[in-house]
C-alpha cells in the first residue's frame, strides 16, 4: 500500500483516539449529575482520597489548565486511583489484561475458523439442510442476549452435567503440583467462556462467508474459470475464496465493538478476572476513575485494531495495494 | 467434415415459473478458419446455445436434445471429466473481459498460465513464457502479464481474455458480446485482431453481438435468433442483400445512423414475447408487419431461399422480393 | 403530498412481496403478538407487579395459581412478564426512533451539503462506528444515572451511526438525479428539497434499516438492565434476568424465573432480524431464490 494511505490512515485513528479523550473528559466533568461531585460522595473515598482527586484533576484552578492537566496525565498513563482497589487505575487494569486477552484470542480464532468453514460449506451446497441449517442457528445466535446464553450454558453444563466450574480462572484455594495440573484446571475453566463467546461470533462470521461467497460465485471470472476446464473444487478455492476473504476482514474489524461487548457479558456471567469483569465491578461500585480508565483503554485498542484490519486489508487486495 | 455442427440442439431452463426454451431446435455448422455471428436481442438465447457447446449452462439449464458434434464427437454425449479436458482444449470463450471476465485478485499472466498448465502438464515458468508470447501476439507488451486486472484499460482487458482463450490453441473460440462496452475505436482494433487471429491460426470463430451492423466485416456467415430459434441463416452478403426475413430486415434498419450528430439506434417497437407462454404459431409474429393469419397459427419451417440461405418465415419470398 | 402517497403505494407493494415471504411471515406474527400483548396484556393481567409477595411466595414453580411460577420476591413471573414487554418494547421503540431520527437527519444533511459538513459529519459518524457501544452506554448510563428515559436516550444517542452512513450513500445517488437538479435550478430551499424529495426516496431504505436498528436496541436494553444499568422500578425482561441471575436462580434449577424472559428476548430480537433478513433478499436479488 503507498506510505501516504498508511500514514492518512494513522492519522485518523489519531484524530478518533483525541476525540475519544475530549469525550471523555466532557463526560466525566461536564455533563449534568457531576460525577466528580458524586465520586467525592462515594461512602469509599477517604479525605486523603478527596484530596487526591481535587488534586489529580486540578479543580481549584481555570478550566483550560485542567483541561491541559488532563491530557498530560492521560499521555503519562496516569488514569488516578481506583476508589475500590485504592490503587493507581493502570496498574489494576494491567492485571486484567491477560485473562481477557486469552479468552477473547481464543473465542476470536475458533470463530473465524469456524465461521468460515460452514459459511463456505453453506454456499457451495446452496439450498440443502445443511444451508438452510445454517442459516437458522445464525439468526438464532444473532438474536440471543451474549449473558443469557452464557447462563444458559452454566445450567447445561455445570447446574445440570457438572462437567465444568461455573466461574472464576483456577479452582479457587487450589495449589498445583505441576504446570500440567494448573493447566488442566485453566482449561476446564476456560471452555465454556471461550464456547459461549465463539457461539455468539460463529453465526455472523458464517452468515457473512455464505452470503459473500454466493454474491462471488456469481460473479463472471468464476465462468471463466470453470470454462478453462477446471474442477470444481478448484474453482471454488483457487479463484472464489480469494475473492469471498476480503470482505471477511472487514467484518472481523467491525467486530471488534462487538467483541467487547461480547466479552463484558461472558466475563461477567463467568467471573472471569479480565477487564469485562473489572468494567462490571468498576460499574457496580460507581469506581469512576477505574471505569473511565478501562472505557479509554477498551476504545483505544478497538480504534487501533480497526485501523491494523484497514492496514492488512489493503496489503491484500491488490487493488488498494497500488 | 465439418469442424462443429449442431444439429436439432434443445437447451431448456427449468425456473420456479416453468420451462424456459432457451434454444430450441439449433441448426448450424461451421468450418476451419470460418467466422459465425450469432445475432439477436439479449434473451434471445444466444449466449446459452454458444454455452451449450462447452456445456457451461447455469445449474437450471440442461441440454434437452440434439447434437453438437465437434470433429464428429458429440460434445452432449460427453462425460463431466471429458468435457473438462475439452474446455479451453478445444472450445474456448471470450467473455466480456471489460467488465468481470479476469480474476481481480490474481495476476492476468497467472490466470493464463493456469490454464495452459492444466491442459498440457508444463512447467510455470515454461507456461509463462508461453503466456508472453501470446501477449505478444494479441499486440500487448509481454511484460505486462505481472499486471492485475485493475491496471488494464477495457481494450487491454480484452486483448488480455483473448490471448488468453488462445492459450491452448483451441479449434473453436467463441466470441461472447467480445465488444461490448468498449469505445468505436477499440471495439474495431479487437475485432480486427480476432479476425486476423482466426484466419492466421485457422480456428473457427463464434462471434455473439447484438449488433449486426459489427458482424459485415468480421464474419463468412451469420445467424439470426430470435426467441430460441434461428430465423434466419446464410452468406454475410445473402443475410444483408438478400434479406429473407422481416426481423433481420428490422435489425438492419436499426444500424446506428453515424451521419447524424446523435448515434441512436432506430429500435423495434415491441417485445419479444414471453417464452415462458409460447403462442402457437410464428413467434415474431405480434410484432411483425407482414403477420397473417397463417402466421399466427402455424410455426414457420426453415426453408432454402437461395444457395445455403435459410429463412424460416411463411412469406419469406415476398421479404426476399422487396416487401 | 403526491410523493408521500405514492411512497405509500409502493410501501404497501413491498408488504405484499414481504407477506409471500416465509421468513418476513414469521416474523411479522411474532411481532404483532408481543406488541398486542404490550398493549392490552395489563387489561388482562391486572397484577401489581411491583409488589412483593409473602414470604411463602418465594420462588414457587408453575403451579394453576401461578401459571410460570413466582420469582425470589414471590411476585408472578407470568405477570412481570407481559408488563416486561411493555416495558422493553417501549424502550427498544422510543430507542429506535431516536436513532432512526439522528441517523436519517446527518445521513440526509451529510450527502446533500457534501464538502466540509459531509467531512465533519462523517468523522463524527465514523467515531460512532468505531467506539464499542456497550462500553459507551455503560459509562452513559453510570454518569446519568437509572432512569427508564435515560436509558432510551442513552440507546438511542449511540446506535445510530450505521443508518447515517446508509442514508448518506442513498441521498448522494439521489442528489445525481435530474429531479433534485431541475427543483434546485427553479429556486426550492435545501430544507424543502431534503424534506420533499430526498427523505421520500429514502424512506424505503430507513424503513428496512429501522428492524435491524431495532433488534439491536432490544438487545441493548437487555443487556444494560442485566449489567444493572436499567429501571428499577420498571420490571423489564432485562430487569427480571438481572434480577434472576443475583439471586441464583441458574444454580437453584429455577428455570421458570431465567427462562420465561430470556425467550420473550430472543422471539422479538429473532423476528426483527428475520424481518431484517427477508427485507435483504428481497432487496438483494442476487440472495433471492435458489
Amino acid at each position: 500500500m503507498h506510505k501516504g494511505t498508511i500514514a492518512k490512515k494513522l492519522f485518523y485513528a489519531f484524530v478518533t483516539i483525541m476525540i475519544v479523550l475530549v469525550f471523555n473528559y466532557i463526560l466525566f466533568r461536564v455533563l449534568p449529575g457531576d460525577p466528580l461531585a458524586m465520586m467525592m460522595r462515594n461512602p469509599k473515598a477517604t479525605p486523603e482520597m478527596i484530596e487526591g482527586i481535587k488534586h489529580f484533576y486540578g479543580l481549584d484552578q481555570p478550566w483550560h489548565i485542567q483541561f491541559f492537566t488532563y491530557f498530560k496525565n492521560m499521555f503519562a498513563g496516569d488514569f488516578g486511583t481506583s476508589f475500590v482497589f485504592k490503587a493507581p487505575v493502570i496498574q489494576v487494569v494491567a492485571g486484567r489484561i491477560l485473562p481477557t486477552v486469552l479468552l477473547v484470542g481464543l473465542a476470536e480464532i475458533i470463530a473465524i475458523l469456524v465461521g468460515i468453514v460452514i459459511g463456505v460449506l453453506a454456499a457451495w451446497k446452496r439450498g440443502t439442510r445443511l444451508d438452510v441449517g445454517t442459516l437458522g442457528f445464525s439468526l438464532i445466535t444473532y438474536s440471543v442476549p451474549t449473558f443469557w446464553l452464557g447462563m444458559i450454558m452454566i445450567v447445561i453444563f455445570c447446574v445440570g452435567l457438572h462437567l465444568f466450574p461455573t466461574s472464576g480462572m483456577f479452582t479457587p484455594g487450589k495449589s498445583f503440583i505441576s504446570t500440567g495440573a494448573m493447566l488442566h484446571d485453566l482449561v476446564k475453566h476456560m471452555v465454556l467462556p471461550v464456547l459461549t463467546m465463539s457461539l455468539v461470533l460463529i453465526g455472523e462470521y458464517a452468515l457473512t462467508m455464505r452470503n459473500t461467497l454466493i454474491d462471488v460465485l456469481s460473479e463472471d471470472y468464476i465462468t471463466t474459470a470453470r470454462a478453462k476446464g477446471f474442477r470444481e473444487r478448484y474453482v471454488l478455492t483457487k479463484h472464489a475464496l480469494p475473492n469471498a476473504m476480503l470482505p471477511m476482514i472487514t467484518i472481523i474489524a467491525i467486530n471488534f465493538g462487538f467483541i467487547v461487548a461480547g466479552a463484558i457479558q461472558v466475563e461477567t456471567i463467568f467471573s472471569w478476572p479480565g477487564l469485562g469483569r473489572l468494567m462490571y465491578e468498576a460499574l457496580s461500585a460507581r469506581d469512576y476513575p477505574l471505569l473511565q480508565g478501562i472505557f479509554l483503554l477498551v476504545t483505544v485498542c478497538v480504534i487501533v485494531a480497526n485501523v491494523l484490519a484497514d492496514i492488512t486489508y489493503a496489503y491484500i487486495d491488490p487493488r488498494v495495494k497500488n | 467434415m465439418a469442424l462443429l455442427e449442431v444439429k436439432h440442439l434443445k437447451t431448456y431452463f427449468d425456473t420456479l415459473k416453468g420451462q424456459y426454451k432457451a434454444v430450441d431446435d439449433v441448426n448450424f455448422d461451421l468450418e476451419y478458419g470460418e467466422a459465425l455471428g450469432l445475432v439477436g436481442e439479449s434473451g434471445c438465447g444466444k449466449t446459452t446455445c454458444a454455452l451449450s457447446i462447452a456445456r457451461l449452462l447455469p445449474k437450471e439449464g440442461k441440454i434437452y436434445g440434439g447434437k453438437i458434434l465437434l470433429e464428429g464427437t458429440d460434445m452432449v454425449q460427453l462425460s463431466d471429466d471429458q468435457i473438462r479436458e475439452k474446455r479451453w482444449k478445444d472450445v474456448s470463450i471470450v467473455f466480456q473481459g471489460a467488465m468481470n471476465a479476469l480474476n481481480p485478485v490474481m495476476k492476468v499472466g497467472d490466470q493464463i498460465a493456469e490454464a495452459i498448465m492444466l491442459h498440457e502438464k508444463i512447467k510455470k515458468e515454461d507456461a509463462l513464457r508461453r503466456t508472453e508470447r501470446l501477449f505478444e501476439l494479441v499486440e500487448m507488451p509481454a511484460d505486462r502479464i505481472r499486471n492485475y486486472p485493475h491496471e488494464f484499460s477495457g481494450g487491454m482487458k480484452q486483448r488480455a481474455m483473448i490471448a488468453m482463450a488462445l492459450a491452448c490453441n483451441p479449434k473453436i473460440i467463441i466470441g461472447d458480446e467480445p465488444t461490448t462496452a468498449l469505445d468505436v475505436m477499440v471495439q474495431a482494433q479487437i475485432l480486427n485482431l480476432l479476425e486476423k487471429l482466426r484466419r492466421e491460426l485457422n480456428m473457427g470463430l463464434i462471434l455473439i453481438t447484438h449488433d449486426l451492423s459489427i458482424l459485415g466485416e468480421t464474419c463468412d456467415k451469420i445467424a439470426v435468433m430470435y426467441a430460441g430459434k434461428i430465423v434466419e441463416i446464410g452468406m454475410v452478403e445473402d443475410i444483408f442483400e438478400r434479406t429473407a426475413h422481416p426481423y433481420t430486415k428490422r435489425l438492419i434498419s436499426c444500424f446506428p445512423n453515424i451521419s447524424k450528430d446523435k448515434v441512436i439506434p432506430a429500435g423495434i417497437e415491441g417485445i419479444p414475447q414471453n417464452m415462458l407462454e409460447p403462442q402457437p404459431g410464428c413467434s415474431f409474429y405480434p410484432r411483425c408487419h407482414l403477420a397473417t393469419d397463417l402466421c399466427k397459427t402455424e410455426v414457420p419451417t426453415s426453408i432454402e431461399v437461395g444457395k445455403k440461405h435459410f429463412s424460416a418465415c411463411h412469406r419469406a419470398s415476398e421479404v426476399l422480393n422487396g416487401r | 403530498m403526491m410523493r408521500w402517497n405514492m411512497k405509500i403505494k409502493k410501501l404497501k407493494e413491498f408488504l405484499k412481496i414481504a407477506l409471500n415471504n416465509k421468513m418476513a411471515l414469521v416474523g411479522m406474527v411474532t411481532l404483532l403478538f408481543f406488541i398486542l400483548l404490550a398493549i392490552f396484556g395489563p387489561i388482562f393481567f391486572p397484577f401489581s407487579t411491583m409488589e412483593f409477595g409473602e414470604v411463602e411466595d418465594i420462588l414457587l414453580p408453575p403451579s394453576a395459581e401461578h401459571l410460570l411460577g413466582t420469582d425470589d420476591m414471590g411476585r408472578d413471573i407470568l405477570a412481570n412478564l407481559i408488563s416486561g414487554a411493555r416495558i422493553s418494547l417501549l424502550i427498544g421503540g422510543v430507542a429506535t426512533a431516536i436513532s432512526m431520527g439522528i441517523g436519517t437527519l446527518i445521513g440526509i444533511m451529510s450527502g446533500y451539503f457534501g464538502k466540509g459538513i459531509d467531512n465533519l459529519l462523517m468523522r463524527f459518524t465514523d467515531f460512532f462506528l468505531v467506539i464499542p457501544w456497550l462500553p459507551l452506554m455503560m459509562v452513559l448510563a453510570a454518569i446519568l444515572g437509572t432512569s427508564l428515559w435515560n436509558i432510551i436516550f442513552v440507546i438511542g444517542i449511540t446506535g445510530w451511526a450505521g443508518t447515517a452512513r446508509v442514508v448518506r450513500s442513498q441521498t448522494l445517488s439521489i442528489k445525481e438525479r435530474q429531479f433534485v437538479e431541475r427543483t434546485v435550478s427553479i429556486g426550492a430551499s435545501n430544507t424543502h428539497i431534503m424534506v420533499h424529495h430526498i427523505l421520500p426516496n429514502v424512506f424505503p431504505l430507513i424503513f428496512a434499516n429501522t428492524v435491524l436498528v431495532a433488534a439491536v436496541a432490544i438487545v441493548s436494553e437487555t443487556t444494560l438492565s442485566f449489567l444493572g444499568l436499567g429501571d428499577p422500578a420498571t420490571a423489564s425482561w432485562g430487569m427480571m434476568l438481572h434480577y434472576a441471575f443475583e439471586s441464583g436462580a441458574t444454580s437453584a434449577r429455577a428455570y421458570w424465573y431465567y427462562l420465561p424472559p430470556g425467550i420473550c428476548v430472543v422471539m422479538v430480537v429473532l423476528s426483527f432480524t428475520l424481518l431484517g433478513y427477508a427485507f435483504d433478499e428481497i432487496l438483494n436479488p442476487k440472495l433471492r431464490g435458489r
